[in-house]
């Protein structure tokens, strides 16, 4: 292989380019990305960037002795992946040849279907969504965060910090059921009463209203509201619509790869193309503990998984057998920090091993068949690092 | 010289955080060597006492960056800078700590805390 293409320039990305450098790869590398600006981190932009903790220049993900020796290709979008002719089209209309590809293009926020381009209506994925957000975030508006998921309990905490008076509405009964089950979910997110957030569960967002402060005759162009499916109408200065991502994959009809709810992928990261990988939001990789490909949406697999891709590429597409750890995610609200490790399943056996629920500092594991499945922890960084240790190490149902 | 505790208190593979400014973690290894360096992650705020050991490394509990303690250099990203690291002593059974008088390198989060944040 001479040439190889980073189809995304986030942590996935730079992360599968320092990666293909450190294991040998001297041919020609080119990174690129839709975005502008060179890889940063996205964590903090619900946390400390949104509330101006942190400047841009501190989520800056390289640092000064990197030296990739890299093409990048910033602010184009890949539009095209002739396999045919080992090319990379991009919306600029630049084509980059390439041998082999790393496919590491992410994931957008999900926004409200009608309301993409109404004031006061936000997501949160890029740096220019924060800092619109920022904008909006003054002390004492109203601000309504649909999705009770990790990243709107986190928006809602900053907001909170910031003197908003906040609501969280989330469809489900319980938030964070999917990733904590129910009984540890409720726990997790009982946080938003005691921080003065209100959080409405169990009801569906019917719709968001709006005014007209410019032109009549087009959509309302700033928002005023959230209309909830049982009636109730939320009155909002600020809407923050935290319903999860969708990966960016369309640009991938029609190249011969395998798509759903996104690439599919082998465990390590193989392609049905033997000089494709994918990695971090936009790549699903079978998990044999489940027996199904998902996708993992969280920083620590964008920042550990493309070596184990890497490694697939430079031996031709075929699997090294690398067993990859349990997905691991984190969370900062309220002045908590909340960690999980595994997947958890609704019937799992929860054991608190530390610490107590009411207390909101504890240690708790999930278990299935005995067998040590997931662990959470909140604000218990010492013991997490051991469990979450206990747990790589435990092995996995084939 | 900062005196931290006896050796004997420290048992080998465990960590301790000590209030300093900024705060400092000693670890004595299963090698049976003891390091102190600075507690802090440079990357952003967690507890380097709280990560997991192994060997002369020690990896963040938060985002698993990974730093040499002979040295501070990072030995896995995230984090970008080194940490610094501070002589100790072991006498009389007692370890002692002399404290680096170079700059640290906080996480910017804590810098921010502190009121010292750059403006970009």
């Amino acid at each position: 292989m001479r040439r190889i293409a980073v189809i995304g320039a986030s942590l996935a990305g730079l992360s599968a380019a320092r990666a293909l450098r450190a294991q040998g790869f001297a041919g020609r590398l080119t990174v690129i990305g839709d975005e502008v600006r060179r890889p940063y981190d996205r964590p903090p932009l619900s946390k400390e960037f949104l509330c101006g903790q942190l400047t841009e220049a501190d989520l800056a993900l390289e640092s000064d002795d990197d030296d990739l020796q890299a093409d990048w290709i910033l602010g184009a979008a890949a539009t095209k992946l002739d396999t045919s002719s080992g090319a990379v089209e991009l919306a600029n209309g630049t084509r980059v040849e390439a041998d082999a590809v790393v496919i590491a293009t992410g994931s957008r926020a999900r926004r409200w279907t009608g309301c993409e381009t109404m004031g006061g209506v936000h997501v949160i994925r890029t740096i220019d969504d924060a800092v619109a957000l920022r904008a909006d975030l003054r002390s004492g508006a109203r601000i309504v965060v649909i999705g009770a998921g990790f990243i709107g309990a986190e928006v809602a905490s900053t907001a909170r910090k910031l003197g908003l008076d906040v609501t969280v509405v989330e469809a489900a009964a319980t938030p964070l059921q999917l990733q904590l089950g129910l009984r540890l979910g409720a726990v997790v997110s009982a946080v938003h009463a005691t921080n003065g957030t209100s959080l409405i569960c169990g009801v569906g967002v019917a719709g968001l209203t709006g005014e007209h402060r410019r032109l009549r005759n087009t959509a309302p162009d700033r928002v005023t509201g959230v209309d909830l499916v049982d009636g109730r109408h939320l009155p909002a200065d600020v809407v923050v619509v935290g319903i999860g991502g969708v990966p960016n994959i369309e640009w991938l009809r029609g190249s011969g790869l395998m798509l759903g709810n996104g690439v599919l992928c082998g465990a390590n990261g193989q392609t049905a193309l033997p000089n494709v990988v994918a990695v971090g939001d936009c790549a699903a990789w079978h998990d044999p503990s489940i027996g199904a490909a998902h996708r993992v949406e969280h920083w620590t697999g964008a920042l550990e998984r493309p070596a184990i891709a890497v490694a697939t590429l430079l031996a031709g597409g075929i699997d090294q057998g690398t067993v990859v750890k349990p997905p691991y995610f984190w969370s900062d609200q309220y002045g908590s920090r909340i960690q999980f490790a595994g997947l958890a399943r609704p019937d799992d056996e929860i054991t608190i091993e530390e610490g107590s629920c009411d207390d909101h500092c504890f240690l708790a594991t999930y278990r299935r068949d005995g067998r040590l499945v997931a662990v959470l922890g909140v604000d218990q960084p010492r013991l997490f690092t051991r469990w979450r240790r206990q747990l790589a190490t435990a092995p996995t149902v084939v | 010289m900062l005196e931290i505790c006896p050796l004997s208190e420290l048992p080998p593979g465990e960590a301790l955080r000590v209030e300093a400014d900024p705060p400092i973690a000693v670890f004595h290894t299963e090698d049976g060597e003891v390091f102190a360096v600075d507690d802090t992650c440079s990357h952003q705020d967690a507890s380097l006492a709280d990560g997991w050991l192994e060997g002369c490394e020690i990896e963040c509990p938060l985002h698993a960056s990974r730093f040499n303690l002979r040295t501070g250099a990072v030995d896995a990203p995230p984090a970008k800078l080194p940490i610094r690291t501070h002589a100790v002593v072991v006498e009389d059974g007692v370890i002692r700590v002399e404290l680096s008088a170079e700059k640290p390198n906080l996480p910017p989060d804590i810098r921010a805390r502190l009121g010292e944040g750059t403006k970009s």
